[in-house]
């Protein structure tokens, strides 16, 4: 018969080491996946990539040029797009509308859409958009992924601008400032750091996003800077290339998987850095 | 002026709503509530019901917290009371990290990597274990085939670890410290206080972050799209058998919906979907408001 004493002590031990291979359970997904597409992605880069148009079907030469120009044109403005409007809404809800009715519900209301399934931003634009024009087309990728920019953005603005401490607000009010002013060029600039490692996370959180982009931008086999067509973009083309039988497509989807997973994680880790450079301050 | 901006956000959700009861209304229209409880899904014959889908995206989803639920709470045990605190950043990070790899890598690593890893070690082996227990056993019925909606799950399972597991650890992290002390001077285990004081404190927003989980497992497209298999035939209850999820039908078949009827159930399906995340993610949120509310009383 164990004392109680030692079967506690037992009952921790092995709690404790649950915990432990739990952890080691989530490392070990994050290493094997970066370690193949590492390994995978590294074999398929080249120059080539760059230069050359997606095969068309039943070649295997080309590269990702277009659908890496294509994601370049498609986040950049969707992050254009929606940063501004997002911003704004952090500014009412951190400055103006802390604590009334529309505040709280727009808090609410913009948490889950924060969380909310991104193909429903996809499907929300086919239908007030690319219904109503009939085709498929760059301007309606750009806004369905706005969409998914806005939530984020409104969410770090207003956090960032909660940390700003109520003194400063006060000093810059006693010295006569409107609000205008105490918003523009105290709070927002005291944090500056914070909001954009907002807006680089909502980069990184739409850079890969594919399920917006099948019902908007869907792809082009061609090279395109008219937003009126269809465009290609590194997700979608990973998607069609993944799924063919074609190795060497498949070797073009992980060099691609290569490009996005690397800037992703680049950039969440870069904000993050950001950040906390800025706090040490 | 930035009032407009945050009216906007809100309107945003009504607009979302109603843009997609206007899609759907056809099916809508046509189908009326046997849409949530046929099974049959034929786009030649124009018949359109919602429950293979809606079955895959509930199975993958349970499937998911039933991994994730208990190694988030691992990871954030680890990551509160165990790890050393100059480990604890990185190690967050790391984690949280998982959050950041895109779905569609996810998805294609999934289909290509780990698959067929899956169908040949995993799968067998649960089908000589699990596979012979009574009752349990008929969920690892059939052939070892890496994909369906196990594999999906799994997958779904990695990709919400990290929400789960932040959540988690943000919320052990507001009990006082001081409940926290006084049990360690009555002299119990590290155990003994997670499970005894740190838990029951907590439970409210532990929940919550299991919802926000659920949501977010709920609406994920690409990852389960490359995994589940897009089966729109019901042949049993097996994991091992390939299905469909709401938001991989629309992924695969959305852009090649000829019939004005088939995309207006796809639109239907995708309001479906809106709706169960709108409710899970509504719970979530105020479950973890309750908690935020009790911290604000205490201090």
């Amino acid at each position: 018969m164990m004392d109680l004493r030692t079967e506690r002590r037992l009952k921790n031990r092995l709690a404790l080491g649950v915990s432990l291979l739990a952890m080691a359970f989530g490392l070990f997904w994050l290493i094997w996946i970066l370690a193949t597409t590492l390994h995978l992605g590294l074999a398929g880069l080249s120059l080539q990539l760059f230069t050359h148009m997606t095969p068309p079907p039943g070649s295997s030469e080309g590269g990702l040029a277009n659908a890496i120009a294509g994601s370049l044109i498609l986040v950049g403005m969707a992050t254009a797009l929606g940063t501004p409007v997002g911003i704004m809404a952090g500014i009412y809800l951190a400055e103006f509308g802390r604590h009334t009715w529309l505040g709280h519900t727009t808090r609410f209301v913009n948490d889950l859409l924060l969380s909310a399934p991104s193909i429903i931003a996809g499907l929300f634009i086919y239908e007030i958009y690319v219904a109503k024009v009939g085709h498929f087309s760059a301007i309606s990728g750009v806004f369905a992924l706005a969409l998914i920019v806005v939530p984020v953005v409104v969410r770090t603005t207003e956090n960032m601008l909660q940390l700003v401490p109520n003194t400063m607000r006060e000093a810059a009010f006693a010295l006569g400032a409107p609000k205008w002013v105490v918003i523009g060029r105290v709070t927002l600039k005291a944090s500056l750091a914070g909001v954009m490692t907002g807006i680089m996370l909502a980069v990184a959180r739409i850079s890969g996003e594919t399920a917006p982009l099948l019902f908007t931008s869907l792809s082009n086999q061609f090279w395109t800077l008219d937003l009126q067509k269809p465009m290609a973009s590194l997700p979608v083309t990973i998607f069609k290339f993944a799924m063919s039988p074609f190795q060497d497509w498949q070797q073009l989807a992980w060099a691609g998987v290569f490009l996005i997973t690397m800037g992703v994680l680049a950039l969440n880790i870069l904000a993050r850095v950001m950040f906390r450079e800025k706090h040490k301050q | 002026m930035t009032r407009f901006f945050a009216l906007a956000t809100l309107l945003l959700l009504v607009g979302i709503l109603v843009s997609l009861v206007d899609g759907a209304m056809p099916a809508l229209e046509k189908f009326g509530s046997a849409f949530l409880w046929t099974g049959d899904w034929n786009p030649p014959a124009e018949r359109f019901g919602a429950l293979i889908p809606i079955y895959g995206t509930l199975a993958t989803s349970l499937v998911a917290l039933v991994i994730a639920v208990p190694v988030s709470f691992g990871i954030a045990l680890f990551l509160t009371e165990l790890a050393p605190p100059w480990l604890r950043r990185p190690l967050g990070i790391a984690i949280e990290l998982l959050a950041g790899i895109p779905s569609i890598v996810y998805g294609m690593w999934g289909l290509l990597v780990f698959a067929p890893i899956f169908a040949e070690y995993v799968q067998p082996a649960l089908a000589s274990s699990l596979g012979q227990v009574p009752v349990l056993g008929a969920l690892f019925q059939g052939a070892p085939m890496g994909i369906g909606i196990l594999s999906a799950g799994v997958i779904l399972a990695v990709m919400t670890i990290p929400f789960i597991a932040s959540v988690m650890r943000d919320v052990f992290e507001v009990t006082p410290a001081m409940l926290k002390e006084s049990a360690y001077g009555l002299g119990a285990t590290t155990w003994e206080v997670v499970w005894n004081i740190v838990l029951p404190y907590t439970k409210v927003g532990v929940v919550g972050g299991i919802m926000l989980g659920l949501g977010r497992a709920l609406g994920e497209t690409m990852a389960v799209t490359f995994l589940i298999g897009n089966m729109n035939f019901f042949n049993g209850f097996s994991l091992f058998l390939p299905g469909n999820s709401i938001a991989s039908a629309l992924a695969n078949e959305f852009a090649e919906a000829e019939s004005p009827i088939y995309t207006a159930s796809l639109i239907e399906l995708g309001l479906i979907l809106f709706f169960i995340t709108l409710v899970v993610l509504t719970l979530s949120k105020l479950l973890l408001l309750k908690l935020s509310g009790r911290e604000g009383l205490k201090t």
